[in-house]
Order: C-alpha cells, then structure tokens, then sequence
C-alpha cells in the first residue's frame, strides 16, 4: 500500500470512530437538557435521577468524543498537507469558527455543568447545560459546512489554481450543508432514542426478575420497592418507563425526521453528484427504477452482470426528481460524461506522484455506496419499527419477562451507530475519486474546482509514518472502546444509584452527611 | 512561490500572525498549568487524597484551556493554510505522538474516578502523567521548530526522513514548555489549594522557578541573538525583568503576584520569540528562499477579512465566559473538600457486596 490509501485508511477509521461518540453526545446531550428542564419546572424527583444518570453516561462518552476529536483537528494538516494548501482559503474558516465558537462554549460550559451542581443556583446551571448542548449543534453545523464544499465547492473563484473565497454568505449557506445539518442532527437523536430505550428496557426487565415490579390480572404493572437496594423504589419504576418511552418516540421523530431530510439530499445529489447517486443504485443503465435487491459483481466497474432481483419501476426518478419518469443517468453514460468534463488520466503533474497519468476510475466503490446506503435506511427503520414495538408492548407500565427481548432491546442500541456510520460512509465514499468534488453549476468554465484525492495526501510524509500513526491510533481507539463499553456497562448496571450516591446515604444514620465545604461533585 | 492576492499589500496577515501568537501564547498560559499539575500527579503528591486535590485544581476548566490548541490550530489553517501544512505534516510523528498523549490524557481525567479501585485510579494516573509530560514536551517541539526551522523544499514539503527534524532545538522547545508547565503549575497550586499542598507547592515553587524556566530563556535568547530587533529585544528584556521580580517576590511568599507575574513573563518572552522571527512564520535550513513568511503562506484578504470579525465577536466573548468560570471555581481546594470516592456496584448485587453501599466506606455498616 502506498501512502494515498493508508492515509485514507487512517482517515476513514479515525473519522467513523469519532462518528460513534459525537451522535450520542449531540442526542444525548439535549435529552439530558430536556429531562433538567423538566425537573427544574416540576421539581418530579424522577426527573432530577433521570437527569444524573443519563447525564453520567453522557460525560463518559463526551470524553471521548473530546479525545479523539483533536485528532480530526490536526489529521488535515499532518496527512493531507496537499489538500489544506488547496482549500485553506475557503476549508480553514469553518473549522476555526467551529474552535471559536462552538467548542470554547462546549467545553467551559460542561465543566460548569459538572462540577456546578452546589455552586451554581439551579436557574444558572440549567442554562450552563443549554449552552453545552448547542455548543455541540453549533459544532456540528460548521463541520458540515466544511464537509459540504467539498461535496459541492461554493462561493469561490479560482485564482493561481486555488480556490479563493469570494462569497463566505454562499458557503455558510450552502445548500449541501443546510440538508445535511439537519440530517445529521436527527440522525443524532435517533442514537440516543435507541440508547435510552434498550437501557431502561434491561433495568425494567432487571426490577421484574428481582422480583420488585409485579403484573396485575389485567397485565397492568404494580410498582414495587426494595428497601434494601439503594434507589429501587417506586420512583425508579417512573425513571426507567418514563426514560423508554421518550426513546422510543425520539427514536421515531428521528427516522421520520431522517426520511424527510434524506430525500432532500438525494435530490440535491443527483443534481451535484450524479455519480453517486447512480452508484448508490448500482444502476448501470439509464433508468427509473429503484433497486430493493441487486446481485452480481457489484465491484465490476463496467456493470457487465449487476442484476436487480426486486426494482420498484418509478421510485429512483421520485428519489432524484419527484416525478416518477425522469430517466436518471446511470453510472455507465455518466463514466463517459464524467471522462470528458474532467479527463481521462490523471494529469502527468508531480502532485501526482506514480499515479501521474493513471486512467481515472470515476465509478466509487459500488459494493459500498450501494449498501452503505441500504443499511443506513435500513438500520434506521429497524429502530424505528422496534421504537414502535416497544411501546406497544410497554403500554401496560413495564416490558414483558423474556430474557431474549431483553438482550434484543440491548443490542438494538447498535443499530442507529450502523446507520449513521453507513450513512457517512456512504456520503464520503461515494464522492471518490474527489476529495473536492466538482460542482457541475461551475462545468465548463476554467475556473472550475475540483480535487482528486490522489492529489491531496502529504507529499513530504512518507507510507511508513502514516502507517505507524494507523497503527497506533488504531490499537489506542480499540483499546479504549473496551474501555467505554465497559465503564458505561458498570454505571448503567449500577442503575441510578450509581449516579446518585447520595440515595444510598439515606440508608446511613446522617454520620455521612456532607458538610458545605465538600465539593458537590469532584474528580 | 505563488501566492493569493494579498501578499503584503494589507495588515491583516499581519494582525493574523499576532493573533495567533495570542492564541498560542493563552495556550501555554492556561493549559500550562493543567499539564504541569498533570505531571505533578507523579512527582509531587504524595497521597490518595493529595492527588485528588491536585485532579480538581484544574477539573472544571482544563478541557476549555484545551480548546486554546484547536483554535491556534484552526487559526492557523485558515489564516496560513502553507504554514499549517508544512508544519503539521513535516512533524508527523511528533504530532502523532502530542495526541495519543492527549487522547490519554483527557479520557484519564474524566475516567480516573469512575471506579473506586486502587489499580484502576493508579493506571489512569501514568495516563495522566505522562501523557500531560509528552503532550507538553511535543508542543514545545514544535514551537520551537517552527521559530527555527525545518528542512523544506520549494513546494513547502520536509525532506529528509521521519527524523529530520529531530534537532537539539527540538529538544530544547520540549523542555522549555515541560519546565515552564511544571513552575507554573506549582505557582497555580499555591493559590488554588489549602494546607499543606499549599505550603509545599509554595516552597517548591521558589526552589525550582529559576531551572524552570531556563529552557525558555535559552530558547528567547538564541532567537534574539539570531534574528532579534530592537522590540523583540525590548520584549525578552521585559520578560527578564519579570523573571527577576518574580523571583523577589516567591521568595516573599506572595503567591498571586507570583501567579501574575508568571503570565507577564510567558507573555513578553513569547511575544519577544514570534516577533523576532517576523514576517517569517516557518523557516527552510535548506534554503531562506523556500521559508514561509507571513506574506506567503497566508489566506486571502478577503478569508482573513471574514476571519477578523469573527475573531473580534469571539474572542472577547471566549475571555468573558472562561473568566467568569475560573471566578465560579475560585474557591480553593484542600484535602477536606474531597468527597469520598464511591464504588459503582450493578444495582441488583448492591445488597449482596456492601449491606448498604460504598464497598470502601468505612466503618461498613451491618446489614
Ligand atoms: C455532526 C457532528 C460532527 C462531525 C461531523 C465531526 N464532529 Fe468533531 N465533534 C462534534 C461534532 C462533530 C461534537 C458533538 O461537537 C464533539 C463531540 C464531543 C465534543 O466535545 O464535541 C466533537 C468534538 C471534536 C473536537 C474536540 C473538541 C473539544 O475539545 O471540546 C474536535 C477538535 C473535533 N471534534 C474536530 C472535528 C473534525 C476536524 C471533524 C471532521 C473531520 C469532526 N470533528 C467531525
Ligand atoms: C464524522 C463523520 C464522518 C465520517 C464517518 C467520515 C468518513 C470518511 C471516510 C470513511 C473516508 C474515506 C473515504 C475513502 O477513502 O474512500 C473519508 C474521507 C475524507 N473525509 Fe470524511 N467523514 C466524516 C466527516 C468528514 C468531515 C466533517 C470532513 C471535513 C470537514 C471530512 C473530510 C474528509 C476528507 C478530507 C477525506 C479525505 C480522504 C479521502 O477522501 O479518502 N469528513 N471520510
Ligand atoms: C429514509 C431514510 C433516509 C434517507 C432517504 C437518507 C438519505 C441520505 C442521503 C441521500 C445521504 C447522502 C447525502 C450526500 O452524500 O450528499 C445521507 C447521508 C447520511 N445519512 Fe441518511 N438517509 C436516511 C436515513 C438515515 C438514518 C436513519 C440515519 C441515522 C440514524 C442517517 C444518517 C446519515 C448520515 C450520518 C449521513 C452522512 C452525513 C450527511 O451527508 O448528512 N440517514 N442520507
């Protein structure tokens, strides 16, 4: 392997894992907000427990979201120089408002949260919280912003070969970005819809095998307490049920949300990427039909024996169009278009390296963009569908006995993780063999802007330094996943108490009642 | 070298070089001291309980100095996109290294206390400590070598090898940042704590304050003795000035003045470093003709334009809020104010484990 593909290796691995802890901060987070909100208007003692244990399991994995975010930060920089010298112009300025604007605000503003619970007045607290969590959809609009010109470059012109900006009101607007804000944002929650589902359902199936929550004649719960475990009581039974059904219907506002906001972008993608669109179809030739099931060599770049099993005549043109007879290109007239407005060989420039003058393979990987896609819609509707489930069969007041629906609620917390990680997967992929893709608007003029990534890694750096950073962050990231997994599995076993020692206390005769001069929370 | 058109003929490159001499500068200030506490972890407390204290000293606010480091990075992207290309990826392992060091850093922070158990909090604090030691060692580094150069050819790429950048002056950045951090952190421990770490960190302080901060002194020197003019000479004067005084003071025992002063001397000696190297921002020991300047290596006027009235909106408000959070925490820290560590057990075996709770809290009750 040459340095290009295990930088974009590194790329690819390091990105998606930050992509595991950012849509549970941003869902969780605001959840977390709601639930204190709630409190601080109802004064409910099941809300303020709500609040500290999901907001435990919250700051265990924002930790990480931190950690591996500086990587991101730097990665530009340190293996794709060529490509930051290209687009610093116009790439660099989200990324520092993001640093300025998001982030300073995100990061003091949980440190107040944590560490305030006694100092600050209530009212203030809950505003600190606010503020973290918009920090955080702040952040992820400007890093989307950025990631969007390079889906479709906007607001420039091209002078001595780089784009310079011109227009920052086109590239803060872009209408790429503006779809996929959204999009991600709802993406977001449908993790934390699925999260809270699968852990309250295991901690109300844990209250029924212990024997505290019981089942009336007519199937209709009956609350219990044991006095001897700290927090069982009867309010623990309102946290977990109240907690399972805000994930389910969150879960379901999300994939609805997703749909609406997805179809917004296939539309936009057809016009932009036409090339990614047909591969996520693997539709060879030109057509209207949207495939359910496609088999053969999907990796055959020449379509000479892709089948559809299952197509649906009509539904690829709604897609794309809205309409249900648009003929949309498929990807063997687009590898001809695409041949023409952009050559057919890489350029004999030395940016290029070995690859100068290669042929130029303009099909992305369609095994990936083809079930990127499936799984991301996939993934997304089985947790919506097992969200609807849910609270059918928690409609009576507590989840029914079997131990398998139990582990299956658990493992089910994976699935949005999958659709999201698809779904970027997919988007980034699919726009290879860019790393700033054209912006057809822009064909035909000479200062068209585009990138191909085989132009953007460092020329200075070479295979085995990248290779050695591969290496590394990828056993450093592995590792401290078990980790995560593991401290979040102790904290959600410890049930709420975990989070409240304060509830075991009660049980103590007051000799370890915490004076004023004791930090409410400390490291 | 071909540049964007701006060239010279604004100020704004040059009102970006100062600030994100700033933003480095409030770096080295504000996580200076978290990374010296961190380091301090393994070399100065003694106890359980002293190394809590030190972890809560900076728990609330070491993340938003952290921030400090992102933003000089992305400043620097987006204002000398050349600059932050070159640097960063002529650096590559170094690098590599600062953030599995700060990867481990962080997550010790927030996971060091999550289990009660002796093996779990001891792991986390090598995590702690050497990571904040090679985070710091790796980030002076690369400031240094950014004032002193790197092997660059005309495209503004390192030529070679991994290494080439290893030089005596690497080593020296590294440890003027690592000696800066570790008396800073004990001047920051003196006026956050209470009791004995107080009076320990007081008396370590004036012991160590002038080897502390020798590597830097050696560093500002060199630079001026390099290319120095007369202001960078008058700034690294001042930041002598300010080392001398701070020295008087320690010995007096005044520890804000001393806290303050470590600031005006961070300030000036830096500010002497940048502004000495000035209109180059990353120079070539190959050849002076490949070195970025602030001329070359910057965005457009226009970019840098947008990029000012974001900055003058921002910072002011990022200095408001941060201020703010370190009056919120002013209070100061002692052994006393450190809650009891408490152990996470699964809620269905709470009973079998502790008869109430709290596996370590002693004397356990009967059940
Ligand atoms: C849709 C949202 C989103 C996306 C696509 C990304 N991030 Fe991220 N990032 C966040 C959303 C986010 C966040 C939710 O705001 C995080 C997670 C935990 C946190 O502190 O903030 C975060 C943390 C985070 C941090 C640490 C901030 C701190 O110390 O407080 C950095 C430096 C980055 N990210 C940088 C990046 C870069 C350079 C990305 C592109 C490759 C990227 N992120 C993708
Ligand atoms: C967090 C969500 C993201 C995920 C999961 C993700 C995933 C990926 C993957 C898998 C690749 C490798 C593609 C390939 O090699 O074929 C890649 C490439 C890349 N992505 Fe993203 N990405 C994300 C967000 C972003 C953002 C927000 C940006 C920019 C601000 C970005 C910039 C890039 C760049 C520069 C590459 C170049 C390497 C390449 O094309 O191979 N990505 N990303
Ligand atoms: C019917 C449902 C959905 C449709 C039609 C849809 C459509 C799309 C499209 C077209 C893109 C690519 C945009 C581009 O490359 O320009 C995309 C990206 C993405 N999708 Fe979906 N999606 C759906 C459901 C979901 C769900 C359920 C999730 C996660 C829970 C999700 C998460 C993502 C993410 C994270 C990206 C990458 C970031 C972005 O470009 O916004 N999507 N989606």
């Amino acid at each position: 392997m040459d340095a290009l593909e295990i930088a974009r290796w590194q790329f690819g691995i390091t990105t998606v894992y930050h992509f595991m802890m950012v849509p549970l901060t941003i869902g969780l987070g605001l959840v977390v907000a709601v639930m204190q909100t709630v409190w601080f208007r109802t004064r409910k003692p099941e809300y303020l427990r709500m609040t500290k244990f999901w907001g435990k399991l919250f700051l265990i994995n924002f930790i990480m979201g931190v950690a591996t975010g500086i990587v991101q930060e730097f990665q530009f920089g340190m293996a794709w120089s060529e490509y930051s010298r290209f687009v610093g112009d116009v790439f660099g300025a989200p990324l520092a408002m993001e640093a300025l604007l998001a982030f300073f605000v995100e990061s003091t503003f949980l440190g107040l949260w944590i560490f305030g619970w006694k100092l600050l007045r209530p009212g203030l607290h809950l505003v600190a919280l606010w503020c973290a969590v918009i920090g955080s959809a702040v952040s992820a609009y400007f890093i989307i912003v950025a990631n969007s010109w390079m889906q479709h470059p906007v607001g420039v012109t091209l002078v001595n070969g780089r784009p310079v900006m011109t227009d920052a009101w086109a590239v803060f607007t872009n209408n790429t970005a503006l779809v996929a804000v959204p999009h991600t944002l709802l993406g977001a929650l449908g993790v934390a819809g699925a999260f809270l589902l699968g852990i309250s359902w295991y901690h109300l199936w844990q209250r029924r095998h212990d024997g505290i929550d019981a089942v009336d004649a007519n199937g209709r719960v009956v609350p219990g307490a044991n006095p001897e475990l700290p927090g069982r009581d009867r309010a623990d039974h309102a946290v977990w049920l109240r907690s399972l059904r805000i994930g389910a219907v969150v879960a379901m506002i999300s994939f609805a949300g997703t749909a609406i906001t997805g179809d917004l972008q296939g539309k936009l993608m057809f016009e932009q990427q036409p090339m990614k669109m047909a591969a996520a179809e693997a539709a060879c030739h030109d057509g209207t039909s949207f495939s359910v099931l496609s088999v053969g060599d999907l990796g055959s770049k020449d379509c000479s024996n892709v089948a559809a099993v299952i197509e649906i005549p009509g539904l690829l043109s709604f897609l794309a169009k809205g309409d249900f007879s648009t003929d949309v290109k498929g990807v063997n007239s687009l590898q001809t278009e695409y041949k023409q407005a952009y050559g057919a060989a890489l350029p004999n420039n030395p940016i290029y390296g070995d690859r100068a003058g290669q042929s130029i393979q303009y099909v992305p990987v369609m095994e990936v963009t083809y079930w990127g896609f499936r799984m991301m819609i996939g993934f997304g509707g089985i947790a919506a569908l097992a969200a609807a489930v849910a609270l059918y069969l928690t409609r009576k007041g507590t989840v029914p006995q079997a131990r398998w629906l139990m582990r299956l609620a658990v493992v089910g917390i994976l699935a949005p993780f999958g659709a999201n990680a698809a779904g970027w997967i997919f988007t980034e992929m699919g726009r290879q063999p860019f790393v700033v893709a054209p912006n057809p608007s822009m064909a035909g003029s000479v200062d068209q802007v585009f990138m191909f990534t085989a132009a953007a890694v460092s020329p200075g750096v070479s295979a085995g330094e990248i290779l050695t950073s591969l290496v590394i962050l990828t056993l450093v990231y592995a590792a401290l996943m078990v980790v995560e997994v593991r401290l979040l599995w102790r904290y959600t076993r410890g049930g709420v108490a975990s989070a409240m020692p304060e509830l075991a206390e009660k049980h103590d005769d007051g000799e370890h009642k915490q004076s004023d001069d004791v930090l409410a929370f400390a490291y | 070298m071909e540049t964007l058109p701006t060239a010279l003929s604004t100020p704004l490159p040059t009102v970006w070089f100062c600030a994100v001499a700033v933003l480095w500068i409030g770096y080295l200030f504000l996580e200076g001291f978290d990374l010296g506490v961190g380091m301090l972890m393994k070399l100065f407390a003694r106890d359980e309980a002293e190394r809590r204290v030190l972890l809560n000293t900076v728990g609330p606010v070491w993340d938003g100095n952290e921030v400090w480091l992102l933003t000089a990075g992305g400043a620097t992207f987006a204002a000398f996109p050349r600059w932050y290309a070159s640097l960063f990826s002529g650096l590559y392992l170094p690098l590599t290294l600062a953030l599995v060091a700060l990867i481990f850093r962080a997550v010790a922070f927030e996971y060091r206390g999550k289990i009660a158990s002796a093996r779990w909090t001891a792991a986390w604090d090598w995590a702690i400590g050497l990571g904040s030691f090679l985070a710091a060692f790796c980030v002076g580094a690369m400031l240094a070598l950014t004032t002193t150069g790197l092997p660059l050819d005309a495209n503004g790429d390192r030529v070679g090898g991994p290494f080439a950048w290893f030089t005596w002056y690497a080593v020296l950045g590294g440890l003027a940042v690592v000696g800066f951090a570790l008396v800073h952190a004990l001047a920051f421990l003196a006026l956050k704590t209470d009791g004995d770490v107080r009076v320990r960190a007081h008396r370590a302080f004036r012991r160590w304050m002038p080897l502390g901060i020798l590597p830097l002194v050696v560093w500002a020197v060199d630079i001026q003795l390099r290319n120095g003019k007369w202001w960078s000479w008058t700034l690294t004067a001042l930041a002598a000035l300010a080392a001398l005084v701070l020295w008087q003071l320690a010995r007096r025992g005044s520890e804000g003045r001393a806290f303050l002063l470590m600031a005006a001397f961070l300030s000036s000696g830096a500010a002497g470093i940048f502004s000495a190297v000035y209109p180059v921002v990353l120079p070539s020991t190959l050849d002076p003709a490949n070195s970025l300047t602030v001329g070359t290596a910057s965005s457009s006027s226009y970019t840098l334009g947008l990029m000012t009235v974001v900055a003058l909106i921002g910072l002011p408000l990022v200095l408001a809020y941060q201020s703010w959070t370190y009056w919120v925490f002013r209070r100061r820290i002692t052994v006393g104010s450190i809650p009891t560590a408490h152990n996470v057990v699964p809620a269905f075996l709470t009973r079998l484990v502790t008869g109430s709770h709290g596996a370590e809290r002693a004397p356990a009750k009967e059940a």
